[in-house]
């Protein structure tokens, strides 16, 4: 960490007289990535002789302009949130989570598992287990590149890619043989798709004919809770003790290497309770396609969130809408939905960019102010 | 008769290794420049994809492969100015960076297709080349003097790549800025300079990477052509300890068990193919963990260099 960092993490930390600055970090500045990215892509978008109004016009009447629209925008903001919520821990401790979409596999993977194989049992006890058994999932792909950082310095961003793709890999395996739909099979079709989940094990619906389920409240409470673990609890606080300074925190006595693998296992422990939730809130069964990139697209929310569990609820909201209001651009104006994952990757240069950049500018405006608080005295 | 099919299924093994092989290396080398100046640049699998279809649309469209190949180079070095820029100048985290620049590489490359091409063409990519002589060697001939001029520039690429950063007061400046940039900047070496230079012409050879995938070896492009290639070359660096033949190595092992893998689909061993493809990811993860090569680091990997802190 370079010391004008230093500074601007004390600056942070100080009283009310930098809290513009702050907002102007929190705030300001994701939003001004966000315009900025949508201005490029919409120059692109000119050049290749669409018009950018009329796109991000589909984009925003395909989400918003309906309660499926409107509802569809939680549905997609919930696996986000959650997935966000493990990318914000892991980050805290300075550790990047590049396998949520693994993650979320894993957890997808016990989440279905749990009620397929118990499906007599009641509802009250299937979804909890089912929870209990993606997050455990999870953590355990977490938890393998996070032991490898901790133990033997392993570059996470690379072991996390390549545990995504052995998780694809995996779930192929078991959705084209041992969890592959009976019915399906005897019919001949072989979907790569397993059998529906029992309903009672169906996660209860918030709006009555549409897809928006309990899952929401969850992502919520979590939010809260992760906010509270990160900044009121011992554990939390070393975890991002670690991240400001790992050589202060080890000094400190606290176990560093112990903290990097508890937050990747924590992040993956989230990223599957997106899965899970994906499978018993929506899809109802396991199928090819399901994490939809929210892996990757999590970790933009957590950057655009400001890597504060808070702050992702809006982010995630944000990008659920760009998500299905994409799929409708796509059909309304044969604008291609990968411009939003253009656009992702476009926030991601900008945000980082100037994040740094605006922390410095934090940083020298503080260093200004005591040299003349020294003056004045 | 056993004989004479096991004979040619090796045959069959090592060429699709030296194929699976040549943009691993291109990859993989540019990216030891980047790293060896001290940045890591995460996004060679979106520069990849982005300037693997620039070169298959230019082909496409000019019919002229060498212009292909000049576009990826190209838009590969436009994106490593991208990566400079907000990784060196503005001292981004270079982690994030990357992934940022992957995904606007994976988005763009997907939307320029659809809306540009539409549907998945193919081409008439650089044809095998065979050298005289050479190529007559029973056995080996074919395998190695049979190939591409891609392949043939991946491959004479390594001893080049060894040069430049051994040999030569360029490859001398890109190693201090890594390793000590306080130190090469009070020699007067612009660490800046030359970190822009480095990832430019890695992010150049990644272009060249993603070009020899489209124009080359599969002579076609879709969505997510790489399927993170890119990335693999990224750890294929870690591999090789960041040295040109070092990454060499672990490009062949890397491919000769991808190889492997996909021969014994096609032979027909009772492996499910899923458990097969999972191998090569495995294998890199522990060759990650074995890699005792880490004392080599570029000391400065992934750290901005701010003067104002020397």
């Amino acid at each position: 960490m370079s010391s004008s960092e230093r500074s601007a993490v004390k600056a942070e930390t100080r009283g009310p007289v930098f809290d513009w600055a702050k907002l102007v970090l929190n705030g300001a500045l994701p939003l001004a990535g966000v315009v900025m990215a949508l201005a490029v892509a919409g120059v692109f978008l000119a050049l290749l002789g669409a018009n950018p109004l009329t796109a991000y016009a589909a984009l925003v009447a395909g989400s918003l302009g309906s309660t499926f629209g409107l509802t569809q925008t939680l549905v997609k903001a919930t696996p986000l949130l959650l997935v966000g919520l493990g990318i914000c821990i892991a980050f805290r401790a300075n550790v990047i989570n590049i396998g949520a979409e693994g993650q979320i596999i894993l957890g997808a993977l016990a989440g279905a598992a749990v009620p397929l194989s118990m499906p007599t049992l009641p509802g009250w006890f299937l979804i909890p287990l089912a929870c209990a058994a993606g997050f455990a999932a999870g953590a355990l792909w977490g938890f393998v590149p996070g032991i490898l950082k901790a133990r033997m310095r392993v570059n996470e961003i690379l072991s996390t890619i390549m545990m995504n793709a052995i998780a694809q890999q995996l779930m192929n395996f078991l959705l084209q043989g041992p969890m592959m739909d009976p019915e399906n099979v005897r019919q001949g079709t072989f979907l790569a798709q397993s059998a529906r989940i029992p309903t009672q094990a169906w996660l209860p619906r918030l709006v009555p004919r549409t897809l928006l389920h309990a899952g929401l409240i969850l992502a919520v409470v979590l939010a809260v809770v992760v906010y509270i673990f990160l900044w009121r609890t011992t554990v939390g606080y070393e975890i991002r003790a670690v991240g400001l300074n790992p050589q202060a925190s080890s000094y400190a006595g606290i176990d560093v290497p112990f903290n990097v693998a508890l937050s990747l296992t924590l992040a993956g422990g989230f990223a599957g309770l997106a899965g899970v939730v994906e499978v018993i809130g929506v899809q109802h069964r396991l199928m090819e396609g399901l994490t939809s990139g929210y892996g990757f697209t999590g970790i933009v929310a957590a950057l655009l969130g400001g890597l504060h569990p808070l702050g992702l609820i809006p982010a995630a909201v944000f990008f659920g809408d760009l998500l299905v209001g994409a799929d409708k651009m796509q059909r309304a104006v044969q604008v291609p939905s990968s411009l939003v994952t253009a656009i992702l990757g476009m926030i991601v240069l900008f945000v980082s960019g100037a994040g740094i950049w605006a922390r410095t500018w934090a940083a020298r405006r503080l260093a200004v102010g005591r040299r003349g608080a020294e003056a004045r005295r | 008769m056993k004989g004479a099919l096991s004979l040619q299924v090796l045959t069959g093994i090592l060429n699709s290794m030296i194929a699976l092989a040549t943009p691993f290396l291109y990859a993989a080398i540019g990216e030891t420049f980047a790293q060896s100046a001290g940045v890591v640049n995460l996004g060679v699998d979106g520069i990849m994809l982005l300037a693997g279809f620039g070169a298959f649309f230019v082909a496409l469209t000019t019919g002229n492969l060498w212009l292909g190949l000049l576009a990826a180079f190209l838009v590969g070095v436009a994106m490593g100015l991208v990566m400079s820029l907000i990784s060196v100048s503005l001292k981004a985290e270079q982690g994030v960076s990357g992934i940022g620049l992957y995904m606007f590489g994976l988005g763009m490359s997907s939307l320029l297709f659809k809306v540009l091409v539409g549907t998945v063409k193919t081409i008439r990519g650089f044809p095998p080349v065979s050298i005289p002589f050479l190529s007559s060697i029973p056995f080996a001939g074919p395998i190695l003097f049979h190939n591409s001029v891609i392949v043939y520039g991946a491959f004479l690429l390594v001893p080049l790549a060894w040069v430049v950063l051994e040999k030569t007061s360029l490859g001398l400046k890109i190693k201090a800025v890594g390793q000590n940039p306080a130190a090469a900047d009070s020699l007067g070496i612009s660490v800046v300079g030359v970190r822009y230079l480095a990832v430019c012409l890695g992010a150049g050879l990644a272009g060249i990477a993603g070009a020899s995938l489209s124009i080359s070896l599969l002579n076609l492009f879709q969505d997510n052509l790489t399927s993170g290639q890119g990335f693999i070359a990224v750890a294929l660096v870690y591999f090789g300890g960041w040295s040109p033949f070092g990454v060499l190595a672990g490009s062949l092992l890397f491919s000769v068990v991808n190889s492997i893998q996909l021969w014994m689909q096609v032979l027909g061993v009772d492996l499910p193919a899923s458990v097969a493809v999972m191998l090569p990811y495995v294998l890199t993860i522990l060759a990650l963990m074995l890699s005792s090569n880490r004392a080599r680091q570029p000391a400065a990997l992934n750290k901005p260099f701010d003067r104002s802190e020397n």
